[in-house]
């Protein structure tokens, strides 16, 4: 059983950690530039500051195992394993886009991948998981084609504090629940719904509490510990292979950035905003690799060249990537048979 | 059909028997909903599958309907196809989001690299005394959804074939069901077949006037077409049997043959189904028409309880025989 300490863990695999939630955060800060110099037509939803929470969630998986996500999506489609160049593509809304252009950031998704897809609706994607359980389940019982791509598998939704409310939430929890399906419930809280903080739409704290309504493990990580956040997220994955039910876990956490790109969050008071860039995610971890002798001071910068080149490079790819003809507006509307022109 | 063997089942027994045959074809599909498992549904057409399939694939769920509608969609998404029956058509607006924000955009969205092979049955339309939240007839909300497909069976021999075909098909279909037609008879082949969607079909021949007709419209218009012949009135009857995707050729030749249009729906007839039938034809066989187009539909009205009330907001047999009448005036 992984826990919260350096020593047990293989060193390649803490730098991997490291690496990819630098990528992430870098990722975001150059979609947020190549959307202010035009690149970028619609709207997006930084994930920077939650870095930990995707990484350390997506760690614990493997490929037979899907994943669903919200608007703040970027950041999950990365550490599942999402290509920057086919991300990018995406948002400058080109042809070799993961979506061919049709859905943007908040519509990403590949089924190969693992990735049921980021969500533009809040609560949207969390019956989807409890669906995709349904059929790792029957993939584990029966024999048909496909059944390979998902036996065996976990089904994992992120959603945020906000959308706890939500209906589609609790009838999810409950479901699941009730056919003790293998899902991972994952709650980023970063304490804001959209432009509220969590005090003014909920009244409890630890979302995870939310558990014991529907007789479900309820589990509490640090949301800006990537260790943490695996550690935990070993055991729930561990429960859920054995047949024993799907569980809540909360990541406490908090989003460095606006609800979107352009949102300057005047709404957040200036303690609070403080207190959590101390808890960055990255940094933190970057000095206990360096205090445990696990990274010296260049290998971060090598990090850093890496992921520079990788992202320089898919700019590039998604700018020489071709615009769509407008006429595949039409298609795609029904899978076979029917164009989306004549059809009524 | 004459040289084909048939027998003669209910509406129910149809549905009962494409579920029961689609399932033992292909082992992956699942079926949801509430009370559809050992009750075998609220109307019965569920029964004996969960005895036949076991409750891995015959799922009775919470009343969550939308839950149900997303897990039914995340499970095709991941290539297990599955039919949910949503118990009174009413309760699908608790489901409104996974089917318009999901379902229906799902393979779009995703540049057609996804699909959802899914089919909601809604148990739709009036059947004495059900009121406002029992009766309602909801198919033209989700014909303006595109990325889903709408169909209606209005016979057993339909039911059961554009039900298999439903099942079969890689998009999201929404099969209307209607609660009076249940009990209704009729033959269907023998062995195995299937209705296309897109199809419609002529149900009885005639020259002067086309009525257009689904669900349980469909009796009672075949009923006023009787009486018309009596007063030397040739009524076609043509039904779509899928709203989404449109028989446009069919509506085409059944016109180019009558030159007159009515059209019938229990829906209202503000932005009914109708409207658009009305349309294609105003807009694309105009030359066709002899008179203007008639629609007739249910009053702008939430559904009553009173029987007398009820009736009076739904079309019957003599105001369909008024509406032809005046389309011949």
């Amino acid at each position: 059983m992984p826990n919260n300490n350096l020593q047990n863990y293989n060193p390649e695999f803490l730098a991997r950690l490291y690496h990819d939630m630098v990528l992430i955060r870098r990722f975001e800060e150059r979609a947020s530039e190549l959307r202010n110099a035009g690149h970028i037509p619609g709207f997006l939803h930084p994930y920077i500051g939650q870095e930990a929470v995707a990484v350390g969630i997506c760690a614990a998986l493997g490929k037979n195992d899907f994943i669903a996500s919200t608007h703040r999506g970027h950041g999950h489609i990365l550490a599942r394993g999402g290509e920057p160049k086919h991300m990018f593509a995406e948002l400058y809304a080109r042809q070799d886009g993961y979506n061919r252009a049709k859905g943007g950031s908040l519509h990403i998704a590949n089924i190969e991948l693992g990735i049921i897809g980021a969500n533009g609706i809040v609560g949207g994607g969390i019956p989807l998981v409890v669906g995709a359980a349904l059929a790792i389940k029957r993939a584990n019982e029966a024999d048909y084609p496909g059944t390979e791509k998902c036996a065996g598998g976990v089904s994992v939704v992120f959603f945020g504090d906000g959308a706890s409310n939500e209906g589609s939430f609790h009838e999810s929890l409950n479901l699941a629940a009730l056919w003790k399906l293998p899902v991972i419930f994952v709650c980023e809280n970063n304490l804001y719904g959209e432009f509220t903080s969590q005090e003014k739409h909920q009244t409890i704290k630890d979302i995870a509490s939310r558990s014991s309504s529907y007789n479900m493990t309820g589990l509490i990580a640090d949301g800006n510990d990537v260790l943490d956040v695996f550690h935990v997220m070993t055991t729930a994955v561990d429960n859920a292979r054995k047949g024993n039910g799907p569980t809540l876990l909360e990541c406490k956490t908090y989003r460095h950035r606006g609800h979107y790109e352009g949102d300057m969050a005047h709404y957040r008071p200036k303690e609070e905003v403080e207190f959590w860039m101390a808890k960055d995610p990255i940094d933190n971890f970057g000095k206990r690799l360096m205090e445990g002798s696990l990274m010296k001071k260049e290998d971060f910068q090598t990090v850093e060249d890496e992921i520079e080149k990788t992202l320089v490079d898919a700019a590039e790819f998604a700018g020489q990537s071709p615009h769509p003809d407008p006429e595949e507006a039409l298609e795609n509307v029904f899978v076979e048979s029917y164009e989306g022109r004549a059809l009524l | 059909m004459s040289e084909v063997a048939t027998r003669r089942i209910s509406y129910s027994q149809a549905l009962n028997e494409a579920l029961s045959e689609e399932m033992e074809r292909d082992p992956s599909v699942l079926m949801l909903g509430e009370d559809v498992a050992a009750p075998g549904g609220v109307f019965g057409v569920t029964k004996g599958l969960y005895e036949k399939f076991g409750e891995n694939r015959v799922l009775d769920t919470p009343i969550s309907e939308e839950a149900m509608v997303g897990a039914a969609l995340g499970a095709s998404l991941l290539g297990v196809p599955t039919v949910t029956e949503i118990m009174f058509g009413d309760f699908v607006t608790l489901a409104m989001d996974q089917l318009v924000n999901q379902a229906a955009k799902f393979h779009y969205m995703t540049g057609g690299r996804t699909s959802a092979p899914m089919v909601v049955r809604m148990v739709t339309g009036t059947a004495g005394a059900t009121a406002a939240q029992h009766s309602q007839s909801l198919e033209s909300w989700f014909t303006h959804t595109p990325g889903l497909k709408v169909v209606t069976a209005s016979t057993p021999y339909e039911a059961k074939g554009l039900l298999k075909s439903a099942i079969r098909d890689p998009d999201p279909v929404m099969f209307f069901e209607h609660k009076l037609l249940y009990n209704s008879k009729g033959d269907v082949p023998e062995g195995e077949y299937t209705l296309p969607l897109g199809e419609g079909a002529v149900v009885r021949e005639g020259t002067d006037v086309t009525v257009v007709a689904y669900l349980n419209m469909l009796p009672k218009v075949l009923q006023a077409a009787k009486k018309l012949d009596r007063e030397g009135i040739s009524v076609e009857v043509w039904n779509p049997r899928s709203l989404v995707p449109f028989d446009r050729a069919g509506l085409e030749r059944t016109l180019s043959k009558t030159g007159r249009l009515v059209i019938v729906h229990e829906a209202p007839r503000r932005s009914g189904f109708g409207a658009e039938i009305a349309a294609i034809a105003a807009e694309e066989y105009f030359d066709s028409l002899k008179a203007p187009i008639c629609r007739l539909g249910g009053a702008n009205t939430p559904i009553p309880y009173a029987p007398e009330m009820e009736n009076r907001v739904i079309p019957g047999v003599e105001n369909i025989i008024e509406a032809v009448r005046q389309t011949l005036r």
